[in-house]
């Protein structure tokens, strides 16, 4: 099976994150980045299916130069090749052009699966995977936690969090699944493979090569503009509840949350 | 050129979603500042008794799209169904709630319409120029921004659900019911569902949940999560975890509130045993009221709680579940 990964970085999910002062973007300077967490569902679950079926697990990130350390993380882990879309021109881009450049440079490539994660955890915009899948014309399932394809590698069955369960869905190949968290345990980058991950090729792919104008892809291609970008209002510390027991604390706690929250 | 702001509506077991009466009550209001209509779209097999419940929350119309083949939510059924429609009708403004169906449905369509879609919105309103815009959560909630919209439409939108308030239901209010036919083919649908397999009780879903009992590392064990049961029993309340309860095995993955979890926000939102690390909070951070319960006064979480008890769980979470019950039997 030959398989796509598209991945993202992002700031690490431990990462501080503060807003600049005229609320153009975020302060980047200090932030650790990462492959995004549900994008190494992706990664991991397309290895299980190569060392199942055979065939190649190509990764196709978008993002600044940086995001090349990403990269070379899901090639440490086993993924054979990369397309890096690392054209300013791709940069500030919404879901739909985003997808639009994803869908552009996976087109000429062969593929019988392709993963995202359920959404990157920096803008959780969760919709390029299915604007994907509607722009190569393909069948989706998003937040997925388990993946089987059938050994003629014609379909997968594929189970779906809905609410109060999951639902099973049968789905012709090629399709976009996008991950969730439960779907596998990424391994870790062992050393031979981060040695091995420095030989692997990484194309950088640009606009042009793409056969796209930069008036379609990018900021310029969104169809959403982030006007200002702000603070979440900071919760103040509340009351603790005095008392040296349970005896105490506890009927004071019920008293304030039906009098004074009126929570209950 | 377009025309109307549009609330897709959603329904289960026989009955409108809360969530589409809180989006319909604040799409009215725009829907009033700019003079447009008000409709809800309703899908699925024989739902036709639904569209009348729209009404007393301001719609002006209902479209109720009925075909056999939408008896199950798919993604191709339903997207082909709304995307039929809008491009015959023009709206202006296409809203949802950013549920399951939502977070499926919604991307699919936006794509599909060569339109701009900004999703798990927890406010929508009109600029000084009467532009429609949305405020969401970015970094898991550790940032904010204000979306606009290019000139493409509709311009759609996903919100939260429990965080817009549903108006008072006029019920006088009446909706003209209109029937739309739908072509799908069985060659529409490709992804079929073939199972559906249910993990959780009656609980109301996490994201849908008034209250929640969440309980983290401090329960020191499963066996533990019998006192925040019988604590979200008396509440009416959906069990939650922290990501800590989860990775050590006592929870479903599903129960996870969080930046790898789900997004919440309930009314009232009990900690038990829980630091509050900054990606839980990222996951729970809207709800309205905060209590902790944990024995590390040194918790972050007290920190940014309503209410806090500093103490052994195992001894507050009984008496304070006893409590609550006498004052419900009050």
């Amino acid at each position: 099976m030959n398989i796509i990964v598209c991945m993202k970085q992002v700031p690490d999910t431990e990462a501080q994150i503060r807003v600049k002062p005229d609320g153009s973007g975020i302060v980047d300077g200090d932030i650790k980045f990462v492959m995004n967490p549900y994008d190494e569902y992706g990664v991991e679950e397309a290895l299980l299916l190569k060392e199942k079926f055979g065939g190649t697990v190509t990764i196709v990130c978008l993002g600044p130069e940086r995001a090349v350390e990403a990269i070379r993380t899901g090639l440490a882990m086993g993924a054979d090749k990369a397309v890096h879309l690392d054209d300013p021109a791709f940069e500030g881009g919404d879901a739909f052009s985003t997808a639009k450049a994803l869908a552009a440079a996976i087109k000429g490539m062969e593929c019988d699966l392709i993963f995202c994660g359920k959404q990157a955890i920096d803008d959780d915009l969760a919709q390029v995977g299915s604007a994907l899948a509607e722009m190569l014309g393909i069948p989706q399932v998003v937040v997925v936690t388990k993946v089987e394809v059938s050994e003629d590698t014609k379909k997968a069955n594929v189970n779906r969090q809905i609410i109060g369960g999951e639902e099973i869905i049968e789905v012709p190949l090629p399709a976009v699944l996008t991950a969730q968290k439960g779907l596998n345990e990424p391994r870790y980058a062992s050393l031979p493979g981060i040695m091995k991950a420095k030989k692997k090729e990484v194309k950088s792919v640009k606009v042009a090569d793409l056969g796209l104008d930069s008036s379609a892809v990018g900021a310029a291609g969104a169809k959403t503009k982030i006007i200002k970008m702000y603070s979440p209002p900071q919760r103040e510390a509340g009351k603790i509840i005095e008392g040296e027991t349970a005896e105490e604390t506890a009927p004071k706690l019920a008293k304030l949350l039906r009098e004074e929250a009126k929570a209950i | 050129m377009a025309k109307g702001i549009w609330v897709f509506a959603e329904h289960s077991d026989g009955s409108v979603r809360k969530v589409t009466f809180e989006i319909l009550s604040e799409a009215r209001k725009i829907a009033d500042k700019i003079g447009e209509e008000l409709c809800a779209v309703i899908a699925g097999n024989q739902v036709e008794a639904l569209a009348e419940k729209c009404a007393p929350y301001g719609a002006d119309k209902v479209y109720v799209v009925e075909n056999e083949a939408l008896s199950q939510y798919t993604t191709e059924g339903y997207a082909k169904a709304l995307t039929d429609l809008v491009k015959e009708h023009q709206p202006s403004i296409l809203l949802g709630g950013a549920t399951v169906t939502g977070k499926d449905l919604f991307p699919r369509v936006a794509a599909r319409l060569e339109t701009g879609l900004a999703v798990d919105c927890t406010d929508i309103g009109l600029d000084d120029s009467n532009q429609f815009f949305v405020k969401r959560p970015m970094y898991a909630g550790k940032a904010y921004a204000e979306v606009g919209f290019s000139d493409a439409t509709p311009k759609m939108a996903s919100i939260r659900p429990n965080v817009l308030i549903p108006s008072e239901p006029d019920e006088s209010r009446k909706a003209e019911v209109i029937k739309v036919a739908t072509e799908i083919s069985a060659g529409d649908i490709k992804a079929k569902v073939v199972e559906v397999v249910k993990t959780a009780g009656e609980q109301v879903d996490l994201t849908e949940a008034e209250v929640i009992v969440a309980g983290g590392r401090g329960m020191k064990g499963p066996e533990n999560f019998k006192i925040i049961e019988e604590l979200a029993e008396v509440l009416d309340a959906t069990v939650g975890a922290s990501r800590a309860a989860v990775d050590a095995g006592w929870k479903l993955q599903s129960d996870q509130v969080g930046q790898t979890g789900k997004v919440v926000s309930p009314n009232l939102y009990i900690a038990c045993g829980i630091s509050g690390a900054i990606q839980h909070f990222a996951g729970m951070g809207t709800s309205k009221c905060i209590v902790a319960i944990n024995k590390d006064p040194e918790a972050v979480i007290f920190g940014k709680c309503d209410y806090g008890i500093c103490d052994d769980l195992l001894k507050v979470i009984p008496k304070l579940t006893e409590e609550i019950k006498k004052l419900k039997a009050e």
